[in-house]
């Protein structure tokens, strides 16, 4: 009896706070083991206004609140310099900037909502488009066929390192934020083996066409991205695999007992996002016809933070792909507007880096006050 | 024992961590429609006998029988399939995901035809089945569409028994389903064990709580040193069973 009581006392998570203390107060005075039952026992049950649940959803869909500080920073900025900003050329030029670290991104947010992490991705791009490459001249030829097979080995490079990730998270227990620093290192000092160092230029006809051409006025890496966020966004909301995600990420004990293999799901999503690193290798030699060795170190922290400012949260369990796309254009629209304006644009990572730490404090708020109620 | 054979039961497990022998030839028995509780002291060997019993672990003797024939439970999946749902005490929820969402995890439901095909979840059915389900349990979960987080911890643990109750074809256990509960959330699970048991389920019950126990039980039974040491009916008084789970009263099963 007596020890049925600890449990009792000691199991109830609400300790303090005043979430604790409204919705428990039919509770704490009159548990099992008390005799005399306290008199606002036959009060009404704790109810939840559904105000206070339509406040709560608003406060977790922060997706919503980041799409008004971008068109928030769209509308200033089209007020600021009417001429410049709101053009067909410069929209142009922000969906072409953003869409190969787009296509990594929605990756990404598989991942974090998963609970994981990957720094890997901008070396996995940049090893990826080697392999292309050098594939490719290997292959010889100027045509579609050659960019295939160059394509095939970036997605190739880019699952291979994925997957790596994934065994090392998963089977050997290294916690991924060092399992993927160390291939962050690995796979750009593969990179520079493959090429001594150098970057390798891209010279085949149809690497070219593509980069020329552009359907409906858009060039086609930004299609892809296109493809890529409407493909990941559906999958992520509304199929099992999705939803599977999720669970993991929120609980990923409930998910193990509910038979889901944790493991194998996680090594998928590594996977899934290597082959999009390696996909956006390929992007980049298109854009830049060349591999651009020296260009990606910054990749992951762009995405990571495009991700959490679109409301993923770094514990797992939340996060939608709408939001990453928002979380992406942030920060390029603040660079590209202050750019025009004139501003020193640096002032745009002192920004981006403040409002990541408020975004990820914001998210700890919510947690705290999740788990008291 | 009567010619029907139980529901499910266990004969002379034996099972030992190292040196210390948890269950020595332990019998327990279930019988359909009917709240059986599991009662001892603590380190009497209850939650590993609930564990050997829903495919958790394997024990190292002894026999479990469900409708009178000897199984084998590789895994907790395994148990599940054949109709043994367990409801832990940490309820195994995830945090971010709506009652209905955690009552199909691992077991959703997809859309007919080729978006089916395609793993797309069918979730007006799920939310619907979910809602009828806790309906029919009396579960008022006042918000569908909120996260399992923002539920008071009574309408968690509804919505883990509910999960359970929606997917057991034969037995239930429940450990300490009450334990962090107060006194209305508590009545309320009490309610629908009873309410789970009338449909034809066999519910176990792992509770410290004597009073508790007596009120919901038809069949209580002691462990005591890793042997089932006696069985009572509803009738019994606090004082048998706390007699019976210290040794201070000698009862024979």
């Amino acid at each position: 009896m007596t020890a049925g009581g600890a449990t009792t006392g000691g199991a109830h998570p609400t300790g303090a706070g005043e979430a604790g203390l409204r919705h428990d107060a039919d509770l704490s005075g009159t548990r099992m083991t008390t005799p005399t039952p306290a008199p606002n026992a036959s009060g009404p049950a704790s109810t939840r206004s559904p105000a206070a649940g339509l406040l709560r959803r608003g406060l977790r869909s922060s997706p919503a609140l980041m799409a008004v500080v971008l068109l928030t920073l769209m509308a200033v900025f089209a007020i600021l310099s009417p001429d410049a900003f709101p053009t067909q050329g410069n929209f142009r030029n922000l969906v072409v900037d953003t869409s190969i670290v787009m296509v990594m991104a929605v990756g990404m947010t598989y991942v974090i909502v998963a609970a994981g992490f990957d720094l890997s991705i901008g070396s996995v791009l940049v090893f990826s488009g080697v392999c292309a490459v050098k594939v490719m001249n290997w292959v010889g030829g100027q045509g579609y066929w050659t960019v295939l097979a160059g394509l095939a080995a970036s997605l190739v490079g880019g699952v291979a390192w994925g997957l790596f990730n994934g065994f090392c998270v998963t089977r050997l227990r290294v916690p991924a934020l060092i399992t993927t620093l160390g291939t962050l290192g690995a796979a750009l000092g593969a990179a520079n083996l493959i090429t001594n160092g150098n970057d390798l230029n891209v010279a085949q006809k149809a690497m070219l066409q593509l980069q020329l051409a552009s359907v409906l006025g858009l060039p086609w890496i930004v299609w892809v991205a296109v493809v890529v966020v409407l493909v990941g966004a559906a999958v992520l909301r509304y199929t099992r695999f999705g939803r599977h995600t999720y669970v993991i990420g929120s609980n990923d004990e409930a998910a193990r007992r509910a038979g889901i293999n944790v493991d194998a799901h996680l090594v998928k999503l590594y996977a899934l996002l290597g082959g999009l690193a390696g996909l956006a290798g390929m992007m980049s030699l298109i854009r830049f016809s060349t591999t651009t060795i020296g260009g990606h170190s910054q990749d992951a922290l762009t995405v990571i933070t495009a991700v959490i400012l679109g409301g993923a949260s770094l514990y797992g369990g939340y996060g939608v792909v709408l939001g990453t796309v928002i979380g992406i254009f942030i920060p390029t629209v603040l660079q590209n507007g202050l750019i025009i304006q004139g501003v020193q644009p640096f002032w745009q990572n002192v920004a981006i880096g403040f409002i990541l730490i408020a975004a990820v404090y914001v998210d700890q708020l919510k947690r705290k006050s999740r788990d008291r109620a | 024992m009567p010619d029907e054979p139980y529901l499910f039961e266990a004969r002379g497990l034996v099972k030992s961590y190292g040196h210390v022998q948890v269950l020595r030839q332990a019998d327990f028995h279930i019988a359909a429609g009917k709240v059986t509780s599991l009662i001892g002291d603590n380190g009497a060997g209850k939650s590993t006998l609930v564990k050997i019993m829903s495919g958790v672990m394997p024990p190292q003797g002894g026999d479990l029988l469900l409708h009178g024939a000897p199984i084998q439970l590789a895994s907790p999946m395994n148990a599940r399939q054949h109709g043994i749902e367990t409801v832990y005490q940490d309820l195994a929820l995830a945090p971010d995901l709506t009652p209905a969402q955690n009552v199909y995890v691992g077991r959703e439901l997809l859309k007919p035809g080729l978006l089916g095909r395609l793993g797309v979840l069918d979730n007006k059915r799920m939310r619907e089945v979910a809602f009828d389900t806790f309906t029919a349990l009396g579960t008022d979960v006042k918000d569908m569409d909120a996260s399992v987080a923002a539920l008071s911890g009574g309408q968690r643990q509804s919505v883990a028994i509910c999960r359970s109750v929606m997917w057991a074809r034969g037995v239930i256990f429940m450990d300490e389903p009450t334990a962090a509960l107060g006194v209305r959330q508590t009545r309320h699970v009490l309610d629908t064990i009873r309410r789970v048991a009338e449909q034809g389920v066999a519910v176990v019950l792992i509770s410290h709580n004597m009073r508790e126990v007596l009120e919901v039980s038809d069949s209580i039974q002691v462990l005591r040193h890793g042997v089932r040491v006696a069985e009572f009916d509803s009738t019994a008084t606090v004082e048998q069973l706390v007699g019976a789970m210290t040794g201070a009263l000698d009862v024979a099963s």
